[in-house]
């Protein structure tokens, strides 16, 4: 096919990647998000299949088998144990704005600039060669297309070269689509919505050439893998077991999971370009099926090229497009070809827009804002930031394109995907670390990427120069450095027997983990990083409202975090941010001192542009901030853990007030029902009190107004009034006894006292009573003596009652009243029993009621106050004993009280 | 001669009424309680009651309402004697046909004076 056909459809085909996401920016102007769906999202997190994938699976086929599954079962299961880590740092990255995955960790720990620096440059460092790999790739899938055997090319002609064109024509879509705003933590609609198409077009490209290879040239998966059993070489391939070592699969699959967060272009796909939050919930299924597909075809593609005997001079990896160019099927070829050159730039141009806000925002701007005299006007900062971010990805891809020219040539270049992977695995620790472990420090996080980076580069880096065959070289290799064989790079301490990737990934990521732990135990953080470490461990909590967690003092003025603001964003913007922020916050604008929220914010803001330590250098440059010391800040931290446990004191306190006012409704209506009796009683007692005074006065105007009464009369008259008035007098006391009871006025006088005693006392006073009546009173008197601890006035009242109760009640002439003291369990009890009428069961209980007796009696009206029982009942109730009647009608009752006995 | 039934379960008070109608003049008949008043009711016809309210077994209410839905009855004077006060007691009593409400403690001089109007004896 000749070049001038491939060149035309490759560039028709980068307009209608350019259309696509000019669509999208228009979209978006009108307030249309095409790329706001899960469905997009999963899509441009399949970045993740580059060119390695498209072309490199089916040759590492030839060579480890199955092994390279693990570079996508890593990210599937990573997709299931990643979920709530992924929501974490995207929520983290949304609120303070973090636009890289170097920002992330220099904000992490405390917004260091040296921080950001070193992971900065580590990933370049990582990544340059991945990129110059998919240059690779499409130089050499351009050959193959155009049959041309690839001239071993040449920097000097780079003008010659069809990669040197390929390269600028990226780097002009690049920065035409990844450098519109100012604002890097802002969307790239244009480029996701090119991005996720690309990833359908390689997807369906790929799959069409397993489809056309499977069924076209063989008769199905069966038929490929039955001719390829029946050779020994090949039917080792896609058996699970003798090729793949367990240690490099492990290696590999932990690799990619963590390559599936910690690449560059993974974290920007995945968190500074999500839309949405719950996106994530599909994608995590989305992006593992779309990994399914596209390795289907792999192992049956490589197969079907190694059966082909006329491929024989062909590299492996080539295979996907010279199979069908072989069997000259040219369209098929183009569309196969357009596939691998989508993997390969969607790969470039996020990977590119990714570290170039790397390098531009931690590189870059700190030396620039760092140096005296940055306070230029507006347009000129906009222009120094848009111009720095495109002069980083001019170099990154420039970059690429030499290593791809020079040192790619000798380098072997099988494993330059995973040699990446372990180049960012070494954030691991750090960023996990950061995210759960709050004693992470800054110290801790460089020392152990450093470590990490060190032994990566001397076990994986250096041997793929070393091993180019200078005598002095290979004695590195194969007796160590200084001929020290336990330094050996691929057999470090004397490991041996792993392959080189394993190797190295045991190492590199076991000292690094351990350097982050060890250092961290022994270092503290400063203010900042302790004030980051809470914000970033405890995002889910802080999230809600995060300026009410700001910690700063210090003086700035509005005016300068305006014009500060304005710089960046252009005055227009800047205002309405600001304004609305304070509208947001009830932040008064008139104040000419700016509040500490206003600072925050505005510090948030410009690090969603230049990064969060540049921003943090620019607003210390307008404020004049007080060292804010590190108790301040333990303070800060420990008033969020209190005001955690205030809200659930809190929330405790309110669930104590709902019972409290649910017992106070209850009480309240207890005491309207209180009133209720208390009415009642009054009225009763009124009612009680009225009677003998309605017969004294009736009985006394009647002895008045008959002078002439017979003198017996006369004398009857008189002495029922005096009984009357008795009566009366003896209602009054009784009343006021039991008020006096019922309010707990009434102070227990206690004293040991012999109950034998007591008794008889009563006994004696009432046997007048008794005999009057012709009843026989008896107390069954005990040898031993029982002590009780009572009121002896009380309790002697209470003996009184019942048993003047009990004489009334019997049976004029034949009445029996006894009287026992037993004790049973921790009681001491005192009976007496009557031959009386006895109780009804059903006013058992009630007979203890105040004037009981006055609405429920029988025929004849009893004398008394009807409060005996009820003052007896109060009398116990305040010993703590109880009081209760056993009867059962016609055969008398016994009344009971017992006092508490030990 | 009126015939008069005083009904109440204070046997002074009783004693007291009882002594007070016969010096008006009248023939006295008394009742300790409820029960023992509608018995009487039941055979001798009175011309007018003294009633009590509050007694244990059948209330002086409850005889009035008696009284006053029984053909053979409802011309007796029913005049309530009671240490019930409140407002809607007494307006109940009335509400049942009593001719006079009185409450306890009473003036004997003022109850005659009552009585003998409603009687319509001098």
């Amino acid at each position: 096919m000749s070049y001038l056909v491939i060149i035309i459809c490759g560039i028709i085909y980068l307009l209608l990647l350019f259309g696509i996401a000019y669509f999208a920016e228009y979209k978006l102007k009108h307030n249309i998000n095409v790329v706001n769906s899960p469905w997009v999202y999963a899509l441009s997190m399949s970045v993740y299949c580059t060119a390695w994938t498209y072309y490199g699976s089916v040759g590492r086929v030839g060579t480890q088998g199955m092994e390279f599954l693990g570079v996508y079962i890593g990210p599937t299961i990573a997709c299931t144990f990643f979920y709530p880590v992924v929501r974490k740092i995207l929520r983290i990255c949304k609120s303070q704005r973090i636009n890289s995955i170097a920002d992330f960790i220099a904000t992490r720990y405390g917004k260091n600039v040296s921080l950001g620096i070193i992971v900065t440059l580590f990933c370049v460092v990582g990544l340059i060669p991945y990129i110059s790999l998919q240059l690779k790739a499409i130089t050499s899938s351009f050959n193959v297309l155009s049959g041309n055997k690839g001239v071993e090319s040449n920097l000097l002609y780079f003008y010659k070269d069809i990669t040197f064109y390929i390269t600028l024509i990226l780097i002009c879509f690049i920065i035409l689509f990844g450098t519109r705003s100012v604002d890097a933590s802002e969307k790239h609609s244009g480029l996701v919505a090119s991005i996720a198409v690309e990833s359908i077009v390689k997807l369906i490209a790929f799959v069409a050439a397993g489809l056309f290879v499977t069924y076209g040239l063989f008769n199905g998966l069966g038929d490929i893998f039955e001719k390829a059993a029946q050779q020994p070489a090949l039917k080792d391939l896609f058996v699970f077991g003798n090729n793949g070592t367990f240690s490099g699969w492990t290696a590999t699959m932990l690799l990619s999971m963590f390559a599936a967060i910690l690449l560059p272009r993974q974290f920007q796909v995945s968190v500074v370009e999500n839309v949405q939050e719950q996106h994530l919930k599909k994608a995590i299924w989305l992006f593992p099926v779309y990994l399914l597909i596209i390795n289907i075809f792999v192992v049956p593609i490589a197969l079907a090229g190694m059966l082909t005997p006329a491929l024989g001079g062909v590299d492996a990896d080539s295979y996907v497009l010279a199979l069908p160019l072989h069997y000259g099927h040219n369209l098929l070829g183009l569309f196969i070809f357009i596939g691998g050159f989508s993997a390969a730039i969607s790969m470039i141009i996020v990977e590119t827009i990714a570290l170039s806000t790397m390098v531009s925002n931690h590189l870059f701007l700190p030396l620039l804002f760092s140096s005296p005299g940055t306070s230029g006007t507006e347009r000129s900062l906009f222009k120094s930031i848009i111009n720095s971010r495109r002069g980083s990805i001019t170099i990154l891809l420039l970059l690429s394109y030499v290593y791809e020219k020079t040192i790619a040539q000798h380098a072997s270049l099988v494993s330059i995907g995973l040699v990446s992977f372990s180049a960012v695995a070494q954030f691991a620790p750090a960023l996990l670390g950061g995210l759960y472990w709050k004693a992470g420090t800054r110290k801790g996080a460089v020392a152990s990427i450093v470590v990490g980076f060190c032994i990566w580069f001397y076990t994986l880096v250096l041997p793929t120069f070393l091993n180019s065959g200078s005598p002095a070289e290979s004695n590195i290799m194969l007796h160590g450095l200084f001929g020290c064989e336990l330094l050996r790079p691929y057999a470090l301490l004397g490991l041996d027997g792993m392959g080189p990737i394993a190797h190295s990934f045991f190492w590199s990521m076991f000292l690094n983990a351990l350097t982050y732990i060890v250092v961290s135990a022994n270092t503290k953080g400063n203010a900042q990083e302790i004030y980051q470490a809470e914000l970033f461990v405890d995002i889910f909590r802080h999230t809600n409202n995060p300026e009410q967690s700001t910690i700063w003092k210090g003086t700035a003025y509005m005016k300068d975090i305006r014009s500060l603001l304005a710089n960046f964003l252009g005055a227009d913007r800047s205002q309405k941010l600001i304004v609305s922020y304070a509208n947001r916050n009830k932040i008064p604008l008139e104040s000419s001192f700016a509040d500490a929220r206003m600072v925050a914010f505005s510090e948030r803001i410009l690090s969603g542009v230049i990064g969060s330590a540049s921003a943090r250098l620019m607003v210390r440059s307008v404020t004049k901030e007080e060292l804010i010391s590190i108790d301040q800040v333990l303070n800060i931290v420990k008033e969020s853990q209190q005001a955690l446990e205030v809200n659930k004191e809190l929330r405790k306190k309110s669930l104590e007030l709902t019972k409290a006012t649910e017992m106070l409704t209850a009480a309240n209506e207890q005491l309207k029902q209180m009133d209720i009796l208390k009415d009642e009683f009054l009225y009763t007692v009124t009612h009680e009190l009225r009677t003998p005074l309605t017969s004294i006065r009736a009985m006394s105007e009647i002895v008045f107004d008959n002078q002439d009464m017979e003198e017996e009369m006369r004398n009857h008259y008189l002495s029922s009034i005096v009984n009357e008035t008795e009566r009366l007098s003896h209602l009054i006391t009784q009343v006021l006894n039991l008020e006096r009871y019922e309010s707990g006025r009434q102070k227990l006088h206690t004293s040991v006292v012999n109950i034998d005693e007591l008794i008889w006392d009563v006994v004696h006073a009432l046997r007048p009573l008794s005999d009057e009546k012709g009843s026989e009173l008896t107390f069954y008197s005990h040898d031993s003596m029982y002590l009780v601890l009572c009121d002896k006035d009380l309790i002697k009242q209470v003996l009184y009652n019942l048993i003047s109760n009990a004489i009334k009640f019997v049976p004029e002439g034949r009445g029996l009243i006894t009287i026992k003291v037993r004790v049973e369990y921790e009681e001491l009890q005192v009976w007496i029993e009557d031959n009386g009428k006895g109780v009804p069961a059903e006013v058992k209980e009630l007979i203890f009621d105040k004037f009981f007796q006055a609405k429920n009696q029988t025929i004849q009206k009893p004398e008394g106050s009807g409060l005996g029982l009820a003052i007896s009942k109060k009398i116990i109730d305040m010993h703590n004993g109880r009081i209760w009647v056993e009867s059962a009608p016609g055969l008398g009752s016994k009344f009971i009280f017992s006092l508490p006995y030990t | 001669m009126k015939k008069i039934l005083v009904v109440d379960d204070d046997p002074y008070i009783l004693m007291s009424l009882e002594f007070l109608m016969k010096k008006g003049g009248n023939n006295v008949m008394v009742a300790r309680n409820g029960t023992e008043a509608l018995d009487f009711i039941n055979s001798t016809v009175p011309d007018l009651i003294l009633l009590d309210i509050m007694m244990p077994d059948v209330d002086g209410y409850s005889i009035c309402e008696y009284i006053k839905k029984t053909p053979k009855l409802k011309d007796i004077i029913v005049v309530f004697l009671s240490a019930k006060t409140k407002e809607a007691d007494i307006q109940k009593g009335y509400d049942l046909g009593a001719a006079l409400f009185i409450s306890k403690p009473f003036s004997t001089r003022n109850l005659m004076k009552e009585v003998n109007s409603l009687l319509g004896t001098p």
